[in-house]
């Protein structure tokens, strides 16, 4: 059955795609791209990481020892489950299971928020330390030079992370709603497919930002 | 190819296992890289954490992400994201680690609250003060 005319097209067909196949492929190819710039806009961040460690790699050590490696490992293990759960909602909505789909999403939305909550706690106590970026730096317990830039790097890199979960949980609490009002059916959930993937690079990132923070050896 | 077929043809849907089996490979990695990492290898505790925490981006990438399913054009877009990030690093690296051979770099406080700065006896006060006027305040050089 040809797909090409106004009249027979599915609600969530734009007029400018002559079938669902092709405008999902647009929509991820146009996702992968996007997912690249984000890798290249931390992938600044972590080329500052590789030359701060190269100069100061003492004090990188004994900075590194202040990060709660306890609480790193509880996130990792948090946001694992976290990528599990979103792609579990993905397969749901391919299956047609409406009711099973947004159970994924609201555990998505409930990991994604108790990562914020341990990094919250984090932050608080890192704060209440001094030990903060730049010329905030009032902590005197670290040995080595300059011991402020690894808490400049670690913040900009968790912030510019952080950042990327609430907005992740933004998208997930909307299709969230999109899901209940019956916006996705097993012919048509890019929007979820799409989040997925951001989500996944999310993920992604801190699979990287937690050997290089907490566990240098 | 008939809307049938070509909706049947991609949707991938994965077996309930695949995805607990990766996520079940991803815990057992993060155990692995956490426990490694309380012995001391020196250099080798990066190249082993980089190991690890390379294989678990693969295993996303290709298994949640769909890239091993899915058209390959995404890979090459992805991957070439991330061989541009490498040629980044590595070329940024060439230069930052050279430069001991063109100038005599010192460390220095930036901040004066901020810790205590290891001071190097062999370098004299006096080639701290003639440094100072030809760095910039905000120096971070090593």
């Amino acid at each position: 059955m040809s797909m090409n005319h106004a009249a027979e097209h599915p609600a969530h067909l734009a007029h400018h795609f002559a079938d669902t196949e092709q405008q999902k492929e647009s929509a991820k190819l146009g996702m992968w791209f996007f997912l690249l710039t984000e890798v290249l806009t931390f992938g600044g961040l972590f080329c500052a990481y590789a030359v701060y460690r190269a100069w100061h790699p003492e004090m990188f050590f004994n900075a590194h020892k202040e990060l709660s490696l306890m609480a790193g490992t509880i996130n990792t293990i948090v946001l694992i489950t976290s990528s599990l759960t979103m792609a579990l909602a993905i397969r749901s909505m391919q299956l047609g299971d409406k009711k099973q789909a947004m159970m994924h999403l609201a555990l998505t939305f409930l990991l994604a928020a108790t990562f914020l909550v341990i990094k919250y706690f984090e932050y608080s106590h890192k704060f209440h330390e001094g030990q903060l970026p730049g010329r905030f730096y009032t902590y005197t317990g670290i040995e080595g030079s300059n011991p402020h830039v690894f808490f400049s790097i670690y913040f900009a890199m968790t912030g510019l992370h952080g950042i990327h979960v609430m907005g992740g949980m933004c998208l997930i609490a909307w299709l969230f709603f999109k899901t209940k009002n019956g916006a996705f059916s097993p012919e048509y959930y890019t929007p979820i497919e799409m989040t997925g993937l951001f989500w996944h690079l999310v993920d992604l990132i801190w699979i990287f930002l937690f050997p290089l923070f907490y566990l240098i050896g | 190819m008939s809307k049938e077929s070509s909706q049947h043809g991609h949707h991938h849907v994965l077996p309930l296992s695949t995805y607990l089996g990766v996520a079940s490979a991803l815990l057992i990695l993060t155990a692995i890289t956490v426990w490694v990492a309380q012995f001391h290898f020196g250099e080798w505790n990066l190249v082993v954490a980089m190991i690890v925490a390379a294989t678990k981006a693969i295993l996303v990438a290709l298994i949640f992400m769909h890239l091993l399913y899915d058209n390959k054009l995404y890979l090459v877009v992805f991957a070439s994201s991330v061989l541009f990030l490498a040629a980044f690093i590595i070329i940024t690296m060439f230069d930052t680690l050279r430069r001991d051979d063109i100038y005599e770099f010192l460390e220095k406080p930036i901040h004066s609250n901020a810790a205590m700065y290891q001071v190097d006896s062999t370098k004299t006060a006096a080639g701290m003060d003639s440094l100072k006027t030809m760095m910039p305040a905000d120096s971070t050089a090593k």
